[in-house]
């Protein structure tokens, strides 16, 4: 590639629901990101735009927008993975309320979140010896496959299921249960599994995958979602879930 | 009805409906060859006990599996939701089912 | 214009499984209330079937057998990923389903014809 020669053109949603796209012509260079890019646009030729960042590494979740039709983090995005004519179109997230520009309101997201019991329930305190958790059983494994997502709503906004019901709690909020209803430490895994299984929960997925394919962290949660309807099942039939 | 509960009956009928429906495909395969003609048909199935199992069992579970799929398809694609879906849901497996049993008997009574 | 974030196979088979659930819970009435009207006689059931005996019904039928291979392969895709432990390449089945609906699909049609 011809670093510092060639131009990309980058069309930039501006606006809120109503708005519209703006180009700009961003120099290209060697190993850029996107969020290199939506970064040179704000510093150099539009001072307004909105956006979210934080850790530009991949850790915290916060610069995901829609690149060329995907959901994508953007701080591990390259421009010349997404864009090979030169040409990127940026939106906010799907699925999500929009503030301005490019950042969306996450709350929703957050709140399903809370609606799956995705928190943590400890039987111990502090003052106990450590839990001694074995790595090997296949509950900890299945916990370990879903543990290391970064919440950053990438499949939120992939998944159609959440586009056409807005009770759906979603991809990333089932896959935290399903690490919880594995989690042995967990004082109310019955209680994840039941917040899991009620309406707009994992019963929703119609497995279309869109998720798995998007995930940037590389978790399975169609998977996980499945491992809940199957959990569910035999808790209905034993007589724990309504 | 809960979701899980709902979740049951689909996957449950499905794995009833699954063999069933490769026994119905292979017999449409089979006896399309000539043309249908109802002597042709109704020489098979009436009086047949077997025949009066494998199709009233055939109509139940789909007039169970049908309603449930079409639910989650309304509630996706339309803003139809609350108790008159469901009450129009089990309005139309019984319809369904009312249907199917006439049409079982209809081939099947000697 | 297909959302890019949908192109992929296992939206594709959910499209499959979901037109083809809706055209043939559509079409059971019909199929049920013709059937039915052997209880008038078997003439009436004859009368029907040489109506059917038409082109277009032909092509209709040869539709509806297409779809419920496809809705019984789609469907058996969605058990195999909720009940059986996960694999990679499970793309395959789609491939599967597929070309099992075009077997079938075309075996009606030489048979018919």
């Amino acid at each position: 590639m011809d670093a510092g020669h060639a131009s990309l053109s980058v069309e930039v949603w501006r606006g809120r629901d109503s708005g519209a796209f703006e180009t700009y012509a961003v120099p290209q260079r060697a190993n850029q990101t996107v969020l290199d890019v939506v970064t040179w646009i704000q510093r150099h030729a539009a001072p307004a735009l909105a956006y979210r960042f934080a850790c530009r590494v991949g850790v915290c979740g916060s610069c995901a927008m829609t690149v060329n039709g995907r959901p994508r983090w953007t701080c591990r995005t390259h421009v010349s993975k997404v864009a090979s004519d030169g040409r990127l179109r940026i939106e906010p997230l799907r699925n999500l309320p929009r503030i301005k520009d490019l950042a969306v309101d996450l709350t929703p997201f957050f709140e399903k979140w809370q609606r799956a019991q995705g928190r943590f329930t400890p039987t111990a305190s502090r003052h106990d010896p450590l839990a001694p958790v074995s790595p090997e059983t296949p509950a900890r494994r299945a916990a370990d496959a879903g543990i290391e997502c970064i919440n950053c709503a990438v499949c939120y906004a992939a998944c159609d299921v959440v586009a056409w019901d807005d009770g759906y709690l979603g991809p990333a909020a089932l896959n935290r249960a399903w690490t919880l209803v594995n989690d042995e430490r967990d004082g109310d895994r019955r209680g994840v599994l039941r917040a899991a299984s009620a309406a707009g929960g994992c019963h929703s997925c119609h497995s279309h995958g869109s998720c798995v394919e998007h995930c940037p962290v590389g978790i399975n949660p169609t998977a996980g979602i499945a491992g809940l309807k199957r959990q569910s099942l035999i808790d209905l039939l034993g007589g724990a879930l309504p | 009805m809960t979701p899980a509960r709902l979740f049951l009956a689909q996957r449950l009928t499905a794995l009833i409906l699954a063999p069933l429906v490769l026994v119905h495909l292979a017999l449409i395969l089979f006896a399309v060859e000539g043309g249908l003609s109802a002597a042709e048909i109704l020489a098979r199935t009436r009086g047949s006990v077997g025949w009066a199992a494998f199709y009233g069992l055939f109509v139940l579970v789909a007039a169970i599996h049908a309603p449930i799929g079409l639910r989650n398809v309304v509630h996706e694609h339309t803003g139809w939701r609350g108790r008159s879906l469901e009450v129009a849901m089990v309005a139309l497996g019984l319809l369904l089912a009312g249907l199917g049993a006439r049409a079982v008997i209809a081939v099947v009574a000697p | 214009m297909i959302r890019p974030s949908r192109n992929h196979p296992g939206f594709w088979a959910f499209v499959a499984h979901r037109v083809s659930g809706v055209a043939l819970a559509l079409f059971l009435p019909l199929h049920f209330l013709a059937l039915g009207l052997a209880l008038e006689s078997a003439d009436a059931l004859d009368r029907m079937l040489a109506v059917a005996d038409s082109p277009a019904f032909k092509v209709a039928e040869w539709g509806l057998v297409t779809l419920l291979t496809i809705h019984l392969g789609a469907g058996l895709r969605v058990m195999v990923l909720e009940f059986l432990p996960w694999r990679d390449g499970r793309k395959g089945l789609i491939g599967l389903g597929a070309i099992a609906a075009v077997v079938v699909g075309t075996i009606f049609l030489l048979r018919v014809g």
